[in-house]
């Protein structure tokens, strides 16, 4: 989510396992606790740590299989890091109807990535998304977690220039 | 001086926040007291920053505002669009469900009952939970958020099921392409949502709630965040209204998979589990969240609980045409003139509403085809275009209305490319369960790959492939891509040119 997303990646390497606690103990008793706990931890962390996996499971009771299978059928949940920025472009049908692809295609040739790539100095990860719910006022982005309509690539990437 | 922002999203995306601060720099320069009130989108999207000032008690727009403008606005020398409830777009719609959304401070509770809050609700605990879900079907009110099924059977086959605890879900993770009303309505009138259902909470002895709010939508989950809050503070969760009978809900975010907005991987998600369709039966109603009793309903079907109860089954009923009652939230987008959410009852033909009120393409060039009901939606092109809007319509028209998104397409939109985006789409969000969607999907890109390429046989394949899908799929997911698809493929053969070579 938005905050976690500008985070810099040096949390990768050694998360606060008290805070992991603090995440579980604050949710654990919910109806369904796992999403909950997932969005806490990726907001704190900028991603879902490997560190915190073992604690997850003992504190749900679920195997680490289980857990794998959560996370990585989500699209939103990381295991690592994003870049500094984090550009979404909506791909989906309203937007590509007011030239969503050749949007991306600029955004994405200008930056030098392909969809879900970094750029090498860790400033700006462009990942697609579908739909945004902006489809009246369309190509329709995310910047850092805040929407865009209208979208034009050479101010969609002035926004994240270093 | 009053001056009405929006601070929907849509608004926001284009400026909303740089408006408010040019306004309170250009007041405060003058020495000019205003008070600026944010509110939710009146849903013309394409007027949108739209400033709205009080004069004489009426409220006279200006949009689309740009920051520079504000000077103008002050100086009184700015052009304006006149009284915004006159607009023709505005004044054409009957609202019903968004009575308010537009009008009202979205987070204040003294705002909302002046316009009718929890007039409905006051009613609805004044009735014994049989007459409640009575009203409810009466209303003919069917289901928004895709499939169309009477919400009244959903809550009474929740009200007779045996169990302690039960809850009502709201599918807020509209996924759709196209489609927007449940958040413009979780942000423009958050208390309308909570309180239908708090109604489906008495009708059906659901004493929780959670509402599935798609991360996408940062605006909405804060604003039903806030309302949830605000709502419990004031008594009308938990304890409703010191009626002395409970329910409380609960906002809980999604995480980006579209599958998910399908009731029963919806469920599982909310659990906490991956997303994964569960066979029918056991039917949510009976074995849903946690194996218990459960009413999953769209945002548009919840929040339009309340009206019914404020003015009457009869009157919700009173509006539409055949077996589809009341009013339709449609949203049209894409490439057009004036896109935006438009409710209005049942009946408009597709064509009035494209072409006549929504004023054809954005581009100006001619409408090609339009796709409702979201990515699982059929394409129409303009010999559709007098199709009635209408579930069973629709339905004979071999498409669907589903959660009325209307995409508006001019005549560059390449139709191959777009039936190759609908079989992508499904080969990125399957769950995985079965076969024919998981896999087949991505066949039908390759397919369709080798139809681009001049592989003429290629067609009769993807028509197979279609109809494995159709008869194969647990879900309407890999059940409906074919629609896209195979409307595109017959409405429009040349631009499949080997598929017609290949016939002839
Ligand atoms: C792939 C798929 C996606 C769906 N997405 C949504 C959605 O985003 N919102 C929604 O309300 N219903 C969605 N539905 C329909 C739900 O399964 C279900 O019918 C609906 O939530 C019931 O509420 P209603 O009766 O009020 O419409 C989807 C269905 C499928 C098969
Ligand atoms: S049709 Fe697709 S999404 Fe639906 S249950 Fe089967 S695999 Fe899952
Ligand atoms: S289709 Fe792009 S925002 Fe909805």
């Amino acid at each position: 989510m938005p905050a976690s997303q500008t985070l810099p990646p040096d949390t990768h390497a050694d998360p606060d396992l008290g805070e992991v606690e603090a995440i579980l103990a604050l949710h654990s008793g919910r109806e369904g606790p796992l999403l909950p706990i997932l969005h806490a931890l990726q907001e704190a962390f900028g991603h879902v740590p490997s560190a915190s996996h073992a604690p997850i499971c003992a504190a749900l009771n679920i195997t680490r299989a289980e857990l794998h299978g959560v996370i990585s059928f989500y699209h939103d949940f990381r295991t690592a890091p994003a870049g500094r920025h984090v550009v979404k472009i909506c791909r989906s049908e309203a937007c590509q109807a007011v030239g969503a692809e050749a949007l991306s295609e600029r955004v994405l040739d200008m930056l030098g990535l392909g969809w879900g790539e970094t750029t090498p100095d860790g400033r700006v990860t462009v990942e697609p998304v579908y739909c945004l719910g902006l489809c009246a006022c369309g190509p329709a982005a995310m910047v850092d977690g805040a929407l865009r309509g209208r979208v034009r690539a050479e101010a969609l990437v002035a926004e994240v220039a270093p | 001086m009053k001056i009405y922002v929006p601070r929907d999203a849509a608004a926001k995306a284009l400026g909303a926040e740089d408006v408010v601060r040019a306004l309170e720099a250009e007041a405060g320069a003058r020495g000019v007291s205003v008070e600026i009130v944010r509110t939710g989108t009146r849903g013309m999207i394409w007027l949108e920053p739209l400033v709205e000032v009080e004069q004489g008690g009426v409220r006279h727009g200006y949009g689309p505002f740009a920051s520079t403008d504000a000077a103008a606005l002050f100086d009184g020398t700015l052009e304006g669009l006149g009284p915004v409830e006159e607009i023709p777009f505005f004044a054409r719609q009957h609202r019903l469900t968004f009575a308010r959304v537009g009008r009202i401070d979205p987070l204040s509770l003294a705002d909302y009952e002046a316009h009718g809050g929890f007039v409905g609700l006051r009613r609805a605990l004044g009735m014994d939970p049989a007459a409640i879900v009575a009203e409810v079907r009466e209303s003919g009110l069917r289901g928004r958020g895709g499939a169309g099924f009477p919400t009244g059977i959903k809550w009474e086959t929740v009200r007779t099921a045996p169990g302690p605890r039960k809850y009502i879900v709201c599918n807020a993770d509209e996924g759709d392409s196209g489609t927007f009303a449940d958040r413009m309505l979780m942000e423009g009138d958050p208390f309308t949502l909570i309180e239908g259902m708090a109604i489906a909470g008495l009708g059906t002895g659901a004493e929780q709630g959670y509402v599935y709010l798609r991360s996408e939508y940062p605006d909405a989950i804060e604003v039903m965040e806030r309302a949830v809050e605000i709502a419990r503070d004031a008594g009308v969760l938990g304890d409703v209204l010191g009626s002395g009978r409970r329910f409380d809900m609960e906002i809980r975010v999604g995480a980006g998979a579209y599958v998910c907005g399908e009731e029963t991987s919806l469920l599982n998600s909310l659990e906490g589990k991956r997303g994964v369709v569960r066979a029918k039966p056991p039917l949510p109603a009976l074995e849903g969240f946690l194996g218990r009793p459960t009413v999953v309903n769209n945002v548009i079907s919840l929040a339009t609980v309340p009206v019914i109860f404020e003015k009457g089954a009869a009157h919700y009923a009173a509006f539409g045409q055949g077996r589809s009652r009341g009013t339709m939230p449609f949203q049209i987008a894409g490439n057009v003139k004036h896109g935006g959410l438009f409710e209005t009852a049942f009946g408009m033909p597709l064509g009035e509403l494209v072409e006549d009120v929504c004023g054809g393409t954005a581009s100006g060039r001619p409408v090609k085809a339009v796709q409702v009901g979201g990515p699982l939606g059929a394409y129409f092109g303009t010999a559709k275009f007098d199709t009635t809007l209408g579930y069973e319509e629709f339905d004979g028209a071999g498409g669907l209305i589903g959660h009325a998104g209307v995409v508006v397409f001019d005549d560059t939109a390449d139709m191959l490319g777009l039936a190759r985006f609908a079989m992508e789409f499904c080969a990125i969000e399957s769950c995985g369960k079965c076969t024919p969607c998981r896999i087949g999907a991505v066949r039908g890109v390759e397919t369709l790959d080798r139809i681009r390429a001049g592989d003429g046989a290629a067609t009769e394949l993807l028509v197979d492939l279609c109809d494995t899908m159709k008869d194969g799929s647990l879900c309407a997911l890999g059940g409906f891509t074919p629609y896209p698809v195979m409307s595109a493929l017959r409405q429009f053969p040349e631009e499949f040119a080997c598929a017609r070579e290949a016939a002839e």
